[in-house]
Parts: structure tokens; C-alpha cells; sequence
């Protein structure tokens, strides 16, 4: 049976000791964690371990004995050493020793109650001791959706990152303190600590509480009376700005809750929000600032009108072009000229809504404009609520053409069932035969036939504006989309990836060193980081908006039948 | 002890195998493929090159020259950091795991570590690839849930493809190893 030993590579030039760690036994692994030095006393070293056991719930005890020797090697010493192993009794004793400088330490086992004597081939695993207390090792993502108790046979590496990780309190004493307990370990030059760090977490207390205060205050605002009369609800729900100022007022409530996070999921689900805030409300603040820099946001203003005259006029031109002989198709001369003067007066209407708003135009952009300190994706949503706004007019000629065609396709549906001799049984869900009069099938032959004549005027004036409706559901949508992306992207697990790549690990990596007949076998543990598409799988925001459910066909289907679509609906709000 | 054999890959091209034994339950076994050719590197780059010329002689845009030479560069940065593989090592070591590393052209180094409790074999396996019946090497995984059943299949030596001579090689190697965790029944 292979032993192995994880050895921490800063107690590679520690003085002479014992051996502190954890023994493993399904899987005959040492995890060295400390080498406590001479002179101690035994008695005091047991109640020290135990407290520690108590605190820590890993089981942590002498797992053998570690000789540093410049010299050559004593006789006596290695008889003390051996001593040692009765008074600490563990199964089985390791013995490491190294001379001098040589890279190559002699490792031996000692087994007092060993069935059969055979020699024993031993590992010795170096790692970081720091890196791997402060990673955190990241199950494969098909497997962390099963239950619990495959998780625990599932990776013997996470025993080990567990043993260092909850042994935190082992590392707190460095060699400075005066005490019985001398040990050697990652921390043992004296315990680190930053000062910006501590006065953030002293500052972060009535910081969190003040923005408790505020939020409620708002949040008090937003549920009264007074906000949810019917036309204004309606408004609000309507407006994606809306949704997304919700959606970042649910982010503060979560920074600002004075509970502290549970796990690690917590904590870096708190970290990203809070990262996602700041940049979004520096990004916000920095374009604010580039619009009112040399009074662009007057430029803007200015520009508005002359542009919904001109997509207005171009819609004219549309229409004029429709109601004539459009790309050489003959239409319905009447009907043409009908449905051509509603639209035209619609447009007619509109530019004159859009006169009289003129003087206001551009005070209300200033004001609104100065919302983009609230955040770039605040920003980005006003923008697409003002799209929607200018282009109201497409979306009432897409619905009329949509319903008008959409009456004639079931008319022509019911009608063609007539000819046929058949009907629609609306019990039974299903088309039955059935026998009509005779006056019944001439009328409805008639209103047939000039329903299958007026179809292509319809449908022609259907498809243009689908089409300009699609148009803008594609720049609303793409609007959406970044805003989206802004708020779900993980950016402090990104940054942390970057950065300290050994907090998020998805394994660990081997590389063997140099070898030496005879001594056991060197390995170095390394940890291998989780890759960016992993990280950002595993640490998305989850956000307000679900994508289309309809898939391409149904899609078209749709759009064949005349029936209204609509590609964006937001997530029902649980509360 | 180290020692070097050359081998043929599935496509005719020439690999070499390089098997290194560490200790009596660690071994190291590498598969480098062929390198990139100058010869290719330069007919594809001559040819970008012709086709900028060509457009630039039609359109008199001196951008088109300073973009295929700006496409032609980061194409071959991608080109040695992400696809081109030097050598794909398996490092198996007896109760511990198999470790299965790539190194690509530029250096990167990209390991997967599996450990050995969830290895249950590793075998060679048939496969179709485009026109051919290719043998490659793979290590089985436990499944959990199944003790017979097998959850996940890790084909190794992806890219360099030996051809079954270099495999069987390789396979009694890692046999070797993995036998030596049988006679020695852990206890769970």
C-alpha cells in the first residue's frame, strides 16, 4: 500500500520536531499541517491539540517526527526521535529527515502493530500551505446538482482542502508568542494583516446600516397608495425602466443586510453584486458627464424632432408607394385607398403630438439625462423606453394590419370549411361535415371569394409593417441584451480569476521533481485554476428578463396567422 | 529510466513516445506530434497575401494591405495558442490519479487531473473518424449510481492520434499500474 505525505513547503527548512496534522485513513494520506519544535512538554502538547480538535472538529494529533540535522546524522537522536513514537502512539509513526542542504529526505514508517511487514512505499506531496487554505475547490458542475452523499465519496482532494481550510485557529499562534507551543507554519513569521482592510470592515458596520435605513425609506415610497392607481401601474409595468431600477433596489437590500454570508456562494454572490454596482454607476457618472460636457444633451434634443419628422415622412412616402402599384403587384384599387388615408391620417396625428411637445422636449431630456448617474444600465434602459415612445406610431399600424389580417385568414379558414361542406365543432374541437342550405352556400361562396381576392392588399400592408415592428423589437431587444449582460456578469469572479487565480480552483495539477533511487518519490501539488467559462457559469447574476420561449417555428407560425407577438416578457416577480 | 520510440499517427505523419518511469508506481508517458511546418506556414501566408494584393489592386485601398497583414498575425497567434498541440502527456500515478496534460505551441499548458477513485479502466477503443476506423485510448470513469454502468469517457491523445502499436504500448504501461491497486484493496 502506497503512503502518502502532503508536506507544506514552508516547513521544508523548519528546526527539528514533531510532525501536527491530520491522518486519513481511507485513504493512507498524512496532511502535515505544523511542525512544533523542541523542547515541549508531552502533556501540554496533548491539551493543546485536543483544544484545538475541539475548536477546529478536524481531528488533528502527532503524526511522527522531522530531524533537520546540518551535521551528519546521530545515533542518539535518531533513538530519541524513536522514543517519541511511544509516547504519542499513532499508527502508523513517520519518520522525515533531512541533511544539510540535499533536496532528498529519507522518509521510514514505523508499525508497532502491523499484520504484515512489508515495505511500504511512500509519497511525499508538497503544497502551498497559504494557497490552499484560501481556495476553494469547485465540484465538476454535472455533478453538483446530485445529492449529498455522492458528494462525499466524489473527491478525496476536498478532504484535504477541508483539513487546511477549517484549521485556520493552528495558524493563529506565530513564533513571537511566548507560550509552551513553538510551531512552524505558513504564518509563523508573524500574523499578516492589512490596515485598509480592518478600518473597511469597522467602517462597513454603520455604512451597511445607513443604507438599510435609506432603502426601506424608498422602498416605503414605491409601495404606497398614492403610485398604484391603474394608469400609472400600468405605465410602470410597461416601462423596462422601471423594472430595472427594481431590479438594483433588490441588489442593495442584499449588500446591505447585516447577516453575514453563510458560504462561499454567499460571499461572492455579495462581492459581484456589489463590484456590478459600482462599475455600473461609474460608467453611468462617466457617460452623464460626456453628454453635458459641451451641452450634447442640447445637440440630442434638438435632433429629435427633426428625426421623428423625418422617419414620419419617410412613412409617407411608404405609404403612398403602397396605395400606388408596389414592386409591380396589382392591388385592390378601393381597399388600397382605404387602408392608405387611415394610415395616413394616423401619421398625420402623430407629427402634430410630436409639434406640440416640441418646446418641452428638451427640458425634459436634461432632467432625464441626469437619471444616468443612477447607472449605465438605467441609461441604456431610458434609452429603449424612448425608442418604444417615438416609435408608438409602428406599433399601432402593426397591430391594425396584424388584426385585420389576422380576421381575414380565419374568415377565409371558416369560409374555405364551408365550400368544402364541412364545420368547426367548438364542442368536440375538430372539423365535422355538415350540410348547409342552399342560400347559406351561395352567400358564403360570395363572401369567399372576395376575402381570397382582398387577401394580397392585406397581407402586403401586413408584411410591411411587420417587418419595420421587427425592426425595432431587434434594436430594443440587442438594448436589452447589453443590459442584461451588465447586470449578470460576474466581474469580482472574473477579476479574482484573474488576479488570484488559486482562490478558485477546479483541481489540482501534479509535476513530479527531481527523482533519487532509494528516497520515496517528490511530487509537487499545484493548483489548477477554474476557467473563465466555467467561472462565469458557475457565478452569473440572475436577472429579471427570460428570452423567448417561442422557438423558430412556432415563431412563424405566428406570424403566418396574423397573431400578435410578443418577443419580450419579463419574469413574473416572486415575492 | 527513460527511454524514446518513434511511432506513426493515424494520418501517416511521424510521432514519438517517450515513456519515463519515475518510481515503481509513478510513470510518465509523452506523445509529440509533428511540428509546424515551415513549408505550410509560408504558403498559407503567401497566399493571404496574394489575395490582399489582388483586392488592393481592384480598389486602391491601402487598408486592405495593412489588414491581411494584421489578420495573417493574429491568426497565427490563435493558431499557436489555441489549436496547435506539441505534445500530450499522461502521468499515472499508482493510488493518487492520472493526470492528462496538453502543451500547446506557444507554451500554454492546459492538465486535467482525475483521480483514482473514479477511475475504473483504461482501454482502447474503436471510432469512426470521417472515412477511417481509428483506434484510440480512453480512461473509463465509475458511475455512481451504477456499479456496472460507466459515467463519462475521456479519450486521450486526441490530437497526436497514434496508430494501435503506440497505443498497446501505452496501455500495458498504464496497466501495469493500475493493476497494483487490486492486489492492494484499500480500505474503504
Amino acid at each position: 500500500m502506497v503512503l502518502k505525505v502532503f508536506f507544506p513547503s514552508c516547513c521544508s527548512s523548519a528546526e527539528s520536531g514533531i510532525l501536527i496534522g491530520r491522518w486519513i485513513s481511507e485513504q493512507n494520506s498524512a496532511v502535515v499541517l505544523a511542525v512544533l519544535h523542541f523542547p515541549f512538554i508531552p502533556v501540554q502538547v496533548k491539551q493543546y491539540l485536543s483544544e484545538v480538535q475541539r475548536v477546529t472538529k478536524v481531528s488533528i494529533s502527532v503524526l511522527g517526527s522531522w530531524s533537520n540535522s546540518k551535521q551528519e546524522k546521530e545515533e542518539s537522536l535518531s533513538e530519541f526521535l524513536e522514543d517519541l513514537g511511544t509516547i504519542f502512539s499513532h499508527e502508523p509513526w513517520i519518520q522525515i529527515s533531512k541533511e544539510g542542504d540535499s533536496k532528498f529526505w529519507s522518509c521510514s514508517i514505523l508499525q508497532k502493530h502491523s499484520s504484515s511487514p512489508k515495505e511500504e512505499e511512500i509519497i511525499l506531496v508538497y503544497y502551498d500551505q497559504r494557497k490552499v487554505m484560501l481556495s476553494h475547490l469547485h465540484p465538476p458542475l454535472d455533478t453538483a446538482a446530485s445529492n449529498d452523499h455522492e458528494a462525499k465519496d466524489a473527491s478525496k482532494l476536498s478532504a484535504i482542502f477541508d483539513t487546511v481550510a477549517k484549521s485556520t485557529v493552528l495558524f493563529m499562534t506565530d513564533r513571537y508568542d511566548d507560550g509552551p507551543i513553538k510551531l512552524t507554519h505558513w504564518q509563523s513569521d508573524g500574523v499578516e494583516a492589512s490596515i485598509i482592510v480592518e478600518l473597511l470592515k469597522q467602517a462597513s458596520v454603520p455604512a451597511c446600516m445607513l443604507l438599510t435605513f435609506l432603502l426601506s425609506l424608498i422602498s416605503g415610497i414605491c409601495r404606497s397608495r398614492v403610485l398604484k392607481f391603474w394608469p400609472l401601474s400600468f405605465l410602470w409595468s410597461k416601462l423596462s425602466t422601471c423594472e430595472q431600477l427594481g431590479h438594483r433596489l433588490q441588489h442593495l437590500q442584499v449588500i446591505s443586510s447585516n447577516k453575514k454570508a453563510q458560504n462561499q456562494a454567499q460571499l461572492m454572490r455579495k462581492a459581484n453584486i456589489f463590484v456590478s454596482l459600482i462599475i455600473d454607476v461609474a460608467l453611468g457618472i462617466l457617460l452623464m458627464s460626456w453628454l453635458y460636457r459641451k451641452n450634447r444633451i442640447g445637440h440630442l434634443a434638438e435632433a429629435v424632432i427633426p428625426v421623428a419628422d423625418h422617419v414620419a415622412e419617410e412613412l409617407q412616402d411608404l405609404l403612398q408607394w403602397l396605395m400606388g402599384a408596389p414592386a409591380g403587384l396589382k392591388m385592390n384599387r378601393a381597399l388600397d385607398q382605404v387602408l392608405g388615408r387611415f394610415f395616413l391620417y394616423h401619421i398625420h396625428l402623430w407629427i402634430s403630438y410630436i409639434h406640440l411637445m416640441s418646446p418641452f422636449i428638451e427640458m425634459i431630456l436634461w432632467y432625464v439625462g441626469l437619471s444616468a448617474c443612477l447607472g449605465l444600465t438605467v441609461a441604456l434602459c431610458i434609452l429603449s423606453d424612448v425608442i418604444a415612445l417615438l416609435t408608438f406610431h409602428i406599433y399601432c399600424f402593426y397591430v391594425y394590419g396584424a388584426r385585420l389580417y389576422c380576421l381575414k385568414i380565419y374568415g377565409l379558414s371558416s369560409l374555405w370549411r364551408l365550400f368544402r361542406g364541412k364545420k368547426w365543432n367548438v364542442l368536440r374541437q375538430r372539423v365535422d361535415s355538415c350540410s348547409y342550405d342552399l342560400d347559406q352556400l351561395f352567400i358564403g361562396t360570395l363572401l369567399f371569394t372576395i376575402l381570397l381576392f382582398l387577401l394580397p392588399t392585406t397581407a402586403l400592408y401586413y408584411l410591411v409593417f411587420t417587418l419595420l415592428r421587427l425592426l425595432v423589437v431587434i434594436v430594443q431587444g440587442l438594448i436589452h441584451l447589453l443590459v442584461d449582460l451588465i447586470d449578470s456578469l460576474p466581474l469580482y469572479s472574473i477579476i479574482l480569476r484573474l488576479c488570484r487565480s488559486y482562490r478558485l480552483a477546479a483541481g489540482v495539477k501534479f509535476r513530479v521533481l527531481e527523482q533519487q533511487d532509494g528516497k520515496p518519490l517528490r511530487l509537487l501539488m499545484q493548483i489548477n485554476p477554474l476557467s473563465y467559462g466555467s467561472v462565469i457559469q458557475t457565478y452569473r447574476l440572475p436577472t429579471y428578463s427570460c428570452y423567448p420561449k417561442d422557438s423558430w417555428t412556432s415563431l412563424c407560425k405566428k406570424l403566418f396567422l396574423g397573431e400578435l407577438i410578443y418577443p419580450w416578457k419579463h419574469k413574473e416577480k416572486q415575492d | 529510466a527513460m527511454e524514446e520510440r518513434r511511432f506513426r499517427s493515424a494520418s501517416g505523419a511521424p510521432i514519438a513516445l517517450r515513456r519515463r518511469q519515475h518510481s515503481a508506481c509513478c510513470r510518465e508517458l509523452s506523445v509529440r506530434c509533428p511540428r509546424l511546418r515551415l513549408r505550410s506556414l509560408s504558403a498559407v501566408s503567401s497566399a493571404v497575401w496574394l489575395a490582399a494584393y489582388g483586392l488592393f489592386a481592384l480598389s486602391e485601398n491601402s487598408m486592405v494591405l495593412s489588414a491581411a497583414i494584421f489578420i495573417t498575425l493574429i491568426g497565427l497567434i490563435i493558431y499557436l495558442h489555441f489549436v496547435k498541440i506539441d505534445q500530450e502527456s499522461l502521468l499515472v500515478i499508482g493510488s493518487l490519479g492520472i493526470q492528462v496534460t496538453s502543451s500547446y505551441a506557444s507554451g500554454k499548458e492546459s492538465t486535467t487531473f482525475i483521480e483514482m477513485g473514479q477511475v475504473k479502466d483504461v482501454v482502447i477503443n474503436e471510432a469512426i473518424h470521417m472515412q477511417k476506423v481509428i483506434y484510440y485510448l480512453c480512461i473509463l470513469l465509475w458511475d455512481p449510481g451504477d456499479p456496472q454502468g460507466v459515467s463519462e469517457v475521456v479519450p486521450l491523445f486526441q490530437s497526436s492520434k497514434p496508430r494501435l502499436d503506440c497505443l498497446i504500448e501505452v496501455y500495458k504501461s498504464c496497466q501495469e499500474i493500475l493493476e497494483q491497486r487490486k492486489t492492494t484493496p484499500q480500505a474503504s
